[in-house]
């Protein structure tokens, strides 16, 4: 790899260890993946929020890291493990929070924003097109690159905090116009069109595609339906964008047989104890729609939906929140279905959500069953 | 010699050969160095010190931070080598500034588990 004279100079300690070893990490990452240079990136959006996620280890780091280092450019944070309003209704260890607190408290020091959100595309004003950014969290690096007409490869918890560090990125992959062409063509064949096909569709798609698909015979998708084929199709595999339309090369049918091969491979209960909403979490326009549908239902269980807080006061200010606090859903924000400690094996054996990527972190992050079916559905059966 | 170097350095250590790829997040001890995976072939061995030769990682990406984690500990191997860049090695040997190349096939067959060698990541040979 090329280095300016500057990089060089950082890589080699000039700067301090932070921002040399934020460039070791940028210089490893493109030698693997063959990137010839770094470009500059204006945004950096970071996983590995959630202590579930990087454990005692990733603690540990992160708060040495934060003792001098700054964030460079923008740098918004994915959802963490719930959100320090409402955690002591939760019942949750001691030391999970303290950790959690810790986590919090590094990457805020270091000039993070807290969004604590998985859908920054939903909450933040986006740069003009073209623009290089730099997304950990699949469903948002899909979502950017494929519809926000950003660039961005589907970036690792690493790769993202070096660019947060140091504002480049290896170019590479998505980066690179060539890569962003697809090469392969599924055709949506499943003519029952709701949110749960389109996140099956993404799985499917993440499974077969690489770096970038398209996809045919779909039209006028709304925005739960697109977040769902978003994080679908992050879930499964290393695909990340998509265009609409036939594309040159290779065609694949994404027919009901599919469709239902996945669903079942999934859908491990037939009910369940408790429903969640919102993995990725939900904007205010599906906030106003669900407290639309529960107008004069009450759910027969718990039901926890799960949005970024901006989006939650705004859903106070407009009185859905109130609509579906009434209903007996819990609003809660900062966090998601991901792998939050909110939702343990020791309390619940199945959960039912909407949500492809839910079910799969469900089941083999928390360890509980899913009963997977489409919003209207869970509407229609759980509440009265 | 044909050695691609993803995070350089030099290192002399004992060559500690897998045969098996490394997940270091579940089948390394962070505390000890100690592989603690029963079914790895590297089972009840120390990283520590040694220069780590493995095909390459797998598994969560948070081994990356167990890497660093080896090292913050005073257990983690001199260097590595591998036959293909996995992101969750490379992230970590950068993270905790381990030298890491990756060796070609012939190159890679060539190192003997036990023999001393010295690995210089800064000009990309095995001596």
């Amino acid at each position: 790899m090329d280095l300016t004279k500057d990089e060089e100079a950082a890589l080699e300690g000039e700067q301090g260890e932070s921002l040399a070893l934020a460039y070791r990490v940028l210089v490893a990452i493109g030698e693997a993946t063959d990137a010839d240079r770094l470009l500059p990136v204006e945004w950096a959006h970071l996983s590995g929020i959630n202590y579930n996620t990087i454990g005692d280890a990733g603690e540990e780091f992160l708060s040495r890291l934060s003792k001098d280092a700054k964030f460079k450019i923008k740098t918004t944070l994915n959802p963490m493990g719930f959100d320090f309003d409402t955690v002591s209704k939760y019942n949750l260890d001691d030391e999970f929070i303290k950790k959690q607190s810790s986590i919090k408290n590094s990457y805020e020091k270091m000039g993070a924003i807290p969004s604590f959100s998985c859908i920054p595309y939903e909450i933040f004003d986006l740069p003009k097109n073209g623009t290089n950014v730099s997304f950990a969290e699949s469903n948002a690096a899909i979502y950017v690159n494929s519809i926000s007409k950003l660039k961005t490869n589907k970036e690792g918890a690493f790769s993202a905090l070096a660019s947060a560090l140091t504002g480049k990125s290896p170019f590479s992959d998505l980066r690179k116009d060539e890569t962003r062409d697809p090469n392969l063509t599924i055709r949506m064949k499943v003519n029952k069109k709701d949110e749960l096909a389109f996140g099956l569709l993404g799985y499917y798609a993440g499974k077969v595609a690489g770096s970038s698909v398209s996809i045919s015979g779909v039209k006028d998708l709304d925005k739960r339906s697109c977040k769902s084929l978003c994080a679908g199709m992050g879930t499964s595999g290393t695909c990340g964008m998509f265009t609409f339309g036939d594309a040159k090369g290779e065609t694949v049918d994404f027919d009901k047989k599919e469709m239902q091969t996945i669903h079942d491979e999934l859908n491990t209960a037939d009910s369940g104890d408790i429903i969640t909403l919102g993995s990725p979490q939900l904007g205010l326009d599906e906030i106003s729609n669900l407290a639309g549908m529960l107008k004069g239902r009450t759910f027969k269980k718990r039901c926890l939906v799960f949005c970024p807080r901006a989006i939650q006061e705004q859903a106070r200010k407009f009185g859905y929140a109130k609509e579906i606090e009434r209903a007996g859903g819990e609003l809660l924000y900062d966090c998601c279905i991901c792998l939050t400690p909110l939702i343990d094996k020791k309390n619940v054996d199945s959960v039912i959500t909407n949500s492809v990527k839910g079910a799969y972190y469900l089941h083999t992050s928390n360890g509980v069953d899913v009963n997977l079916k489409n919003l209207s559905q869970i509407v229609e059966e759980e509440t009265k | 010699m044909t050695l691609k170097i993803i995070v350089k350095g030099k290192a002399e250590g004992i060559a500690l050969v897998a045969k098996n790829p490394m997940n270091f997040l579940g089948a390394v001890d962070k505390k000890t160095g100690k592989v603690r995976d029963e079914k790895h072939d590297l089972f009840g061995k120390s990283l520590a010190e040694k220069i780590l030769v493995f095909p390459f990682g797998v598994g969560s990406s948070v081994g990356a931070y167990t890497i660093y984690s080896l090292k913050s500990n005073k257990c983690a191997p001199q260097a590595m080598i591998c036959l293909k860049a996995d992101l969750t090695t490379a992230s970590g040997c950068a993270l905790a500034n381990i030298p890491l190349v990756v060796a070609s096939k012939e190159e890679y067959n060539s190192i003997k588990d036990g023999t001393k060698i010295l690995l210089d990541a800064e000009n990309g040979k095995i001596l």
